[in-house]
């Protein structure tokens, strides 16, 4: 027996049978992000490089995208994938440096319950989107709603 | 022979050799090289982009909410000050995404993790490019009429 303990020692035993979340978390990291790549910089592209860049955002703009379908799947996409690799990444530094066992239930509760609550509003604004509200300052809407 | 170079040994006593003492903690394989940078930043960046993330999912749900309320919050994404900040927000992502394609090329193919040092300023170069396109287009945006 030996008085030490080894370093590095796991303070849950070792984990025996059933699915490798760890495993699964490591390969969600680089499938989302190599998907994440692609979508976040076309986002950028289309958003903040292309035409007026920011200056072209507003209610309009997002109007004209979200009533396109491409875009509900890419913007929901990006919502699931990106929140989703986020937390994960913010769950391991949590995990590294909250030494203090309460402190880090409590800061990977307030990262589970924060995502849950963000991807359904998201995907609630994105399913539900109403590009041309009733009663809004027509100067405000994409051009299409003037012919509703 | 053998008998000799054992006497040869106990007649010319050999003193201790030198050690120099390093000027700086000479490091390990992965202590302050490219590859401890590359987390650091990697850790960095991340951490970033996700409080930007939650901030702009609350930002654009507000286009449920009305065209005016939707209208006033973004417009504070076109002042002078947030048009720099946004600089900094691409330069995060772009590092980010460039760096976590790096990551996958080490894990998943042998010259990756061979040339890990090289596949770091190989990501720097590209950021910089990415940059050098960006940053102008955006000072336009902002600053220009």
């Amino acid at each position: 027996m030996s008085l030490i303990e080894a370093p590095r020692t796991p303070t849950r035993g070792r984990r025996t049978g059933g699915i490798n979340w760890e495993k699964w978390g490591w390969i969600y990291m680089r499938a989302s992000g190599v998907v994440l790549v692609v979508l976040i910089f076309g986002h950028l592209l289309v958003n903040m490089f292309l035409g007026e860049g920011v200056k072209a955002i507003d209610f309009a703009f997002v109007g004209g995208k979200l009533s396109d379908p491409f875009w509900q799947v890419w913007d929901g996409l990006m919502l699931w994938l990106a929140l989703i690799h986020g937390a994960n990444g913010m769950r391991t530094i949590v995990n590294d440096y909250a030494t203090n066992p309460k402190v880090r239930t409590v800061l990977l509760a307030g990262i589970a319950v924060s995502t849950i609550i963000l991807i359904a509003l998201g995907t609630l604004v994105i399913t539900t989107f109403d590009p041309c509200p009733a009663g809004a300052d027509p100067a405000l809407l994409a051009s299409f709603c003037e012919a509703l | 022979m053998p008998e000799k170079s054992a006497s040869n040994l106990v007649a010319e006593p050999q003193s201790p050799p030198k050690i120099r003492s390093p000027k700086r903690p000479a490091g390990t394989l992965y202590r302050g090289n490219e590859g401890m940078w590359s987390w650091v930043l990697h850790r960095i960046t991340g951490v970033s982009i996700y409080f930007f993330l939650l901030v702009h999912i609350l930002d654009t749900a507000l286009v449920r909410v009305s065209p005016d309320a939707y209208n006033i919050v973004i417009d504070s994404y076109k002042t002078p000050l947030m048009g720099l900040a946004e600089i900094g927000l691409v330069a995060a992502i772009g590092f980010h995404a460039i760096n976590g394609l790096r990551i996958i090329l080490i894990d998943f193919w042998a010259f990756g993790a061979k040339h890990q040092r090289t596949l770091f300023w190989v990501v720097i170069g590209i950021w910089l490019v990415l940059l050098a396109g960006f940053i102008p287009r955006q000072l336009m945006h902002v600053f220009g009429g």
